[in-house]
């Protein structure tokens, strides 16, 4: 775990500045290969952004070839109309869709934080009956592709009449064998026992240990879950496909992929695309404001994953 | 993944806890907490892993027909399976995406945090907040964006290449939506690869390199046969990662198959297959079939991966 400390500290500046006198000291100026190199990386990355933001103001005869072209604005700004059209189009929709998005994330990565972090500490601390070899099967299942699942899981859950409503998308999303996995493994050296065993010699139950002593000490990880979880739930896109068919439910993703569908088979002059370039702009608004936020948490926890 | 790899100093503890503790019954008593802390995860794990699998499997060695009902036929999904011409051209489309992605991805991804660790410039901290950007975004609106900017009717592309004098080819024809396809990818996880491969560089004590410096080494070497040995359990990680998503390649090609009239069949990778299966054809037996061999596939090459490089991975 020293890694995730080292990395966080680094990242504040400690070692940043050594190496910056490092590089000055061996190559005596700013290294101006590298930095082109790093400026065509960032054009390519950034510029499908810079569209769909910039394609966000127009309306759908200025996305077909207005006065800016692709890459620059029109004359013309139609943002405020594109979002009162969202509003519009089918009693606005695209913000129930928005709505749900946050709803399946935030309640299935949380949900599968709190389990993760739960049953990371569990197989950390304790030595039960059964914990290596369930630990074991586990280890397996993250390499399990959790889309074989969504079919069978379709199925059952149709069968206890699940399908069609938000527990078919929540509960699936509560499964991480991963996050358990980033969670032992951290709890495991971030946690160390002396302290657990000094807080049950002063009379803490099991319990108490757990929420006043390991709680704030595992706050990186339960961080680098959180965000990985509710990415994941987010991003899903085949199981809420499959187990939901009401318009009402949708998770932005599939409504605006359905509007997609309706406006490619250009029957009745569906002219959506307007509409489809704004949800989608709002739509990524949310995750980006998140990570640059969060910035100091992710950036370390993101390689809890690769610790030996 | 790597359980095995911190065994010293937790198994010393255990000794050590157990020799203490042995004559204590409340140490015994204290153990079983652990399933307590372990069980809603536990109903969880069996209700949408274990169970499922199960079902699955069960309902995979099934066939339905209207006139019989459910009718046991044993492995003859799987034989079906194995011998479709569908799911074995999807295995090897999904192979060879594996082929080319996985390589693409690592190597932006590689490179990038290889730069970015060697400067420490505002810019290489913006860079790197923007080369990780795309990981924001959902995997269907990439998806959407890029499909707009392949589009000949929307996208850049005719512009920029016009300023070449050149005429844009079209992305989403035929022959070219393979190599479109890997763009999307690349694109959307280089970023999120970067950050990670970058982390474990910056977890190198940097007191290596002066004494490389002073032996001669070039930066290049010092990138080459310090860096890069050094995170290779890093570098297993992501080959992992890109390995998984690769073989389950859906959601992408799903949603291009819209724009990408023609190019793109039901039946282009094996989760596509399976999918149209069930909710086209409401063939839920072979499509289950069809998803537990995928899982298998998945399941033993990532293992086989993880076999080969354990010496690098550091798992014994």
């Amino acid at each position: 775990m020293a890694l995730v400390t080292d990395t966080l500290d680094s990242q504040q500046g400690g070692r940043g500045r050594s190496a910056a006198s490092r590089t000055r000291a061996r190559s005596g100026g700013p290294r101006i290969g590298s930095h082109i190199f790093l400026l065509i990386l960032v054009i390519y990355f950034i510029t499908p952004i810079w569209w769909l933001t910039v394609a966000s103001t127009k309306d759908t005869a200025g996305l077909f070839g207005g006065s800016g072209g692709p890459l620059w604005f029109d004359d013309e700004f139609h943002f405020v109309d594109n979002v009162q059209g969202l509003f519009d189009r089918q009693n606005g929709i695209y913000w129930r869709w928005l709505g749900n998005s946050f709803l399946y994330a935030i309640s299935g990565g949380v949900g599968a934080t709190v389990l993760a972090v739960l049953a990371g500490y569990g197989f950390a601390k304790y030595r039960f009956r059964g914990r290596g070899a369930f630990f074991g099967i586990l280890l397996g299942a993250v390499m399990v592709p959790l889309t074989a699942l969504v079919i069978p899981t379709f199925v059952l859950l149709s069968e206890v009449g699940l399908v069609n409503t938000i527990w078919a998308v929540i509960l699936p999303s509560l499964l991480s064998p991963f996050g358990v996995y980033l969670m032992r493994v951290f709890a495991q050296e971030a946690v160390p026992d002396e302290l657990l065993d000094a807080a049950r010699i002063d009379g803490a139950g099991e319990l108490r240990t757990f929420f006043t002593i390991a709680l704030p000490l595992l706050r990186p990880a339960i961080v680098t879950v959180l965000l990985l979880s509710v990415v994941g739930t987010w991003n899903n896109f085949f199981l809420p496909l499959a187990v939901l068919s009401d318009p009402l439910l949708l998770p932005v993703t599939v409504g605006l992929n359905g509007w997609t569908a309706l406006s490619n088979a250009g029957s009745g002059g569906e002219a959506l695309w307007n509409l489809i370039t704004t949800g989608a702009f709002i739509s990524i608004i949310p995750l980006i404001i998140a990570f640059l936020s969060l910035q100091k948490y992710w950036q370390g926890g993101l390689s809890l994953g690769s610790l030996k | 993944m790597a359980t095995t790899t911190a065994p010293t100093s937790s198994h010393r503890a255990e000794a050590h806890q157990q020799v203490k503790h042995r004559p204590d019954r409340n140490y015994r008593r204290r153990q079983r907490w652990g399933w307590l802390f372990v069980a809603p995860f536990a109903l969880i794990f069996l209700t949408f892993l274990v169970l499922p699998l199960v079902f699955a499997f069960r309902m995979s060695l099934f066939t339905s027909t209207l006139a019989t009902g459910d009718r046991f036929v044993g492995f003859a999904n799987y034989a079906k399976a194995f011998t479709d011409p569908l799911f074995l051209d999807g295995l090897l489309t999904v192979a060879k995406f594996g082929l080319i992605m996985i390589p693409a991805q690592m190597i932006v991804a590689l490179i990038a945090a290889l730069v970015l660790d060697n400067l420490a410039t505002w810019a290489s901290k913006f860079s790197r907040l923007m080369i990780f950007i795309p990981y924001a975004v959902p995997v269907v609106i990439g998806a959407l964006m890029w499909g707009f900017l392949y589009s000949p009717r929307f996208g850049p592309a005719s512009t920029l290449f016009a300023l070449f004098g050149a005429e844009a080819p079209n992305f989403l024809a035929q022959d070219s939506i393979f190599g479109s396809l890997v763009n999307i990818v690349t694109w959307q996880w280089a970023g999120y690869y970067m950050i990670i491969i970058y982390a474990a560089l910056r977890g190198i004590d940097p007191g290596i390199y002066e004494a490389a410096v002073l032996d001669g080494a070039s930066d290049r070497q010092i990138a080459t046969r310090i860096k890069v040995p050094m995170i290779s359990s890093s570098l297993v990680m992501v080959v992992i990662f890109a390995l998984i998503g690769t073989l389950q390649f859906f959601t992408e090609p799903q949603v291009l198959r819209g724009v990408a009239q023609g190019a793109i069949p039901t039946d282009y990778t094996p989760n596509m297959y399976a999918f149209s299966l069930a909710f086209s054809y409401s063939q839920f037996n072979y499509a289950s079939a069809i998803s537990f061999a995928l899982g298998i596939v998945v399941f033993v090459f990532s293992f086989f991966f993880l076999f080969l490089t354990r010496k690098q991975s550091g798992l014994k």
